[in-house]
């Protein structure tokens, strides 16, 4: 059995992460890797695809989001909304999500019932069947999400509008479910277009984690999805790219629905790039250092701690992207702090960073959760095969998943200073006040 | 359709966990249930103080919720900064949250300091400092949680539904407190709530992970043996309201939240498993669910619809939630009450087999984790269930007929009463 799989898989063993990890490739292309946990008998299956918002063509925004509702709508040979009944049935959850840069499903079983899931998930990569009926139902269900997510929520339109603002001509400004507009156009046949140019092993990475064997994984995969024939029809993600960002944008939205105005400062940053993690993990610690700790961090001790104008901070940055992404800072002002002195004194926090440098302390217990958390990170299986799908879609490869750690902790104060230079130039933000009434 | 059918019938019952739960009793007399397992080195360790929000004294609501969060915020000679600082050196996690019924505390930590982390932990938990700074600090940001809850419909129509069923409870009544009670709240306030909130009298303690019973014995001794031996008695239990029609509140957007309630009934409830599978055919594992089939997938009224069977110590009810387009909410109603009207005339053998599979097909997926499993041993001993249970538990869900699921569903679902709060823009009829 060994010898024969040997035979048709490149098996790769890698070093220990959240457990022995192993890939491999089938013949039509697809990925497999398998990350072993045998504490629980619980297996995690996911198949992502390289496919997501940012792929879709101008004018069907939602299309990506719209087809992974679709997915659940049937095959030639599993009735609408039957795989998540036969799932359920036998214990197990499923789910899916759309992003940007990728779409996934997944499933959430026990061990010995991987060769259903596996049956049910490879079925459906290649034998969708879509009625009209079920096609506007679904519509109607996406408008609502949208409804639900993003209009009922001013923070959440905001955000719609900062991405727009911040990328002139990426896909990035489009919002992963769509404009309503362009939302209430889409046809049975938009998707079906979108499925048959997409959908195929050979754009898609196959992620077994948990109580399995990975030679057992891959003998099933081989089985279920080793006989669909790869697509020729796949195109490299090449998306249109930015052009130099030369001028500092600024938003102000009101909504009467607001109960906590705020400001948020959204900067083009670069991604982590395969084989060169450095500046993705330097400006992964340098929004720790800034905003991560709610005691500790710079912007917490300056707006929270000594002058009170804050109620709130934060900094967030996730290299985790196919195409440049951004670096963000928000501050909750406190009670009869105006917006503007809330920014005034977020740029004084930045221009002191600037000036002052790293804070050695703070820098070290920083390390000091990096190494912790490839400890913690051991007890979460489904949250590992979560990263390596994430950055597997992204244009990562397994060896940068496992250099990660290792290049966090290798960053300097040197190193996180020169990418704090490099990406917090006002040229390249967005500026945005969210608040219920004009800011006086 | 035909061959999955086939590999169906195949499968049998899942592998049950290996859970091996021991019972520990510190040498001070503290006890707590234990999961070893040292293939990762930390342990989690969960703490769970019973009474929590509804121990707010008349006039203090509020008091426990800014007490618990405050917690962290500095502890013997360390302030909220140096606490932080030590906390994070040694990364420690600890979580500290508040609920109607208890006081959690959720801490990690790694086997080459824990004994450090433990000291900082108990400083938490045994001497904290409520430094005014701190105090206002947090307090400022609790106003603004309150101040974001009033333009929230989801939490307008929860804190609605809470009052109409509960009344002057403190099940009835926003744990955060209002702006105006919270502003009140001294120092001396706080204290009270600390000492009535985290005493001896009212642990419950599970660990899992690297840590051997005799270590964990000598680490609660050090932890929780400082806290006052008894604390505030506990709240009464309290009968739940049930109006029966809608209670409408206007709110501006495009959405109507809608929340609905029946009564419901206690876990040592001889009808308790079959309940909980007439809830899970009603609404409760989402997709497939009646609600589900008849509100999203045939109608497409809505993104999500489910039910639950809510059990808190001194209270129980049957619960359910949507949040439709306005003009759709004449239509849900009408659909979530003729789906009660349907369920209470019984379910299909099917929709029972399906609803067992599911349900002794999930219960061991829960146990995947130190974290995870700390948690759930907590919420067992809250139940008074015996440490052998996990491995006992499908066999009653087995157990349930459906002669016993249609003789729950005729008693225990009371389409007449089932009553309603909607906030939002749209019109029940």
């Amino acid at each position: 059995m060994r010898n024969l799989l040997t035979a048709f898989f490149l098996m790769l063993a890698l070093p220990a992460f959240a457990g022995p990890v192993t890939s491999a490739k089938l013949d039509n292309g697809m990925e497999v890797v398998v990350i072993e946990d045998h504490r629980a008998p619980v297996v995690v299956h996911m198949v992502w695809y390289r496919i997501g918002a940012a792929d879709q063509a101008r004018g069907h925004s939602g299309i990506a989001h719209f087809l992974e509702h679709l997915m659940f709508q049937g095959t030639k040979t599993v009735a609408p909304g039957d795989l998540s009944k036969i799932v359920a049935a036998q214990g197990g959850s499923d789910n899916a999500f759309t992003t940007q840069d990728y779409t996934a499903y997944f499933q959430r079983v026990a061990a010995d019932r991987l060769g259903l899931v596996m049956q049910l998930e490879s079925d459906r990569m290649h034998n969708l069947n879509l009625t009209q009926q079920d096609v506007d139902t679904e519509l109607k269900v996406i408008l609502d999400e949208r409804t639900q997510r993003t209009d009922s929520d001013p923070s959440a339109l905001f955000t719609e509008q900062m991405g727009a603002a911040q990328y002139l001509n990426h896909p990035y400004g489009t919002p992963v479910i769509g404009w309503r507009s362009e939302m209430e156009g889409l046809t049975r046949q938009d998707a079906l277009d979108f499925y048959k140019a997409n959908y195929a092993p050979n754009n898609a990475i196959l992620i077994v984690a948990g109580d399995v064997k990975p030679d057992e994984v891959l003998a099933l995969a081989k089985k279920y999805y080793g006989p669909i024939p790869p697509s020729d029809a796949i195109q490299p993600r090449v998306r249109p790219v930015e052009p130099p960002q030369l001028a500092a944008r600024r938003l102000t939205m009101t909504d009467p629905r607001v109960a906590q105005p705020y400001v948020v400062r959204t900067y083009l940053a670069p991604q982590a790039k395969t084989g060169d993690q450095k500046q993705a993990a330097a400006l992964t610690i340098l929004a720790e250092l800034l905003g991560g700790n709610a005691s500790t961090s710079l912007m917490a001790r300056s707006l929270m701690f000594d002058s009170h104008e804050a109620t709130y901070v934060a900094a967030q940055y996730d290299g985790i992207s196919l195409d440049p992404t951004t670096f963000g800072l928000v501050v909750v002002p406190a009670q009869g702090v105006s917006l503007g002195d809330a920014e005034k004194a977020m740029d004084a926090c930045l221009a002191k960073f600037l000036k002052d440098g790293v804070d050695q302390a703070e820098f070290d217990r920083i390390k000091a959760q990096i190494r912790a958390k490839q400890v913690y990170d051991q007890d979460n299986t489904q949250g590992a095969a979560h990263r390596y799908g994430m950055a597997l879609a992204s244009g990562l490869t397994v060896q940068d998943v496992q250099d990660w750690p290792k290049v966090l902790a290798d960053v300097t104060p040197q190193d996180v200073m020169a990418a704090a230079a490099q990406v917090l130039d006002p040229k390249q933000s967005v500026t945005g006040w969210l608040s219920p009434e004009e800011p006086k | 359709m035909i061959r999955l059918l086939t590999l169906l019938a195949f499968l049998a019952s899942p592998a049950l966990a290996e859970i091996k739960i021991q019972e520990v009793t510190s040498p001070g007399g503290i006890k707590a249930w234990l999961v070893e397992n040292h293939d990762i080195a930390f342990t989690a360790l969960d703490i769970r103080f019973q009474g929590g929000t509804s121990l707010d004294l008349p006039g203090k609501r509020g008091a426990t919720n800014l007490m618990t969060a405050l917690i962290e915020e500095g502890s013997g000679d360390l302030d909220a900064q140096a606490f932080a600082a030590a906390r994070d050196g040694l990364a420690a996690d600890f979580k500290f949250s508040a609920d109607a019924d208890g006081v959690d505390v959720s801490a990690k930590m790694l086997t080459e300091n824990r004994d450090k982390a433990l000291g900082l932990l108990q400083g938490a938990l045994t001497a904290p400092r409520f430094d005014t700074e701190a105090v206002e600090r947090v307090r400022a940001q609790v106003l603004q949680v309150i101040s974001s809850n009033a333009k929230d419909p989801d939490t307008i129509a929860s804190t609605l539904l809470a009052h109409t069923a509960f009344g002057d409870h403190p099940y009835g009544s926003d744990e955060n407190g209002t702006a105006d009670s919270v502003k009140a709240l001294t120092r001396d306030d706080l204290v009270t709530a600390w000492k009535g909130a985290m005493a001896r009298d009212r642990i419950y303690v599970a660990a899992a992970g690297d840590i051997t019973p005799d270590q964990l014995g000598k680490a609660l001794d050090q932890l929780l043996g400082g806290l006052p031996a008894k604390g505030a008695p506990q709240p009464s239990d309290v009968k739940l309201n049930v109006p029966g029609g809608v209670i409408a509140q206007p709110f501006p957007g495009p959405q109507t939240t809608i929340l609905f309630w029946q009564k419901g009934l206690r876990f040592d409830d001889p009808d308790y498993f079959a309940a909980t599978i007439l809830n899970e055919i009603l609404g409760g594992n989402g997709f497939s669910s009646r609600l589900m089939d008849e509100v999203r997938e045939k109608r497409g009224l809505t993104y999500g619809i489910d039910s639950s069977l809510v059990i808190y110590d001194h209270a129980q009810a049957l619960e359910g939630s949507v949040s439709v387009s306005n003009d759709k909410v004449a239509e849900t109603v009408k659909v979530i009450r003729d789906v009660w009207a349907g369920l209470a005339k019984g379910v299909t053998q099917k929709e029972l087999d399906d609803t067992k599979t599911y349900l002794t097909g999930s219960y061991p997926l829960r146990f995947d984790g130190n974290a995870r499993i700390a948690s759930i041993l907590v919420g067992m001993q809250m139940l008074g269930l015996p440490t052998d249970y996990p491995a006992t538990r499908n066999a009653k869900v087995e157990a349930v007929t459906l002669a016993d699921v249609n003789r729950v569903a005729a008693k225990l679902l009371t389409p007449g009463e089932l009553s309603f709060v909607m906030v939002g823009d749209g019109k029940a009829d």
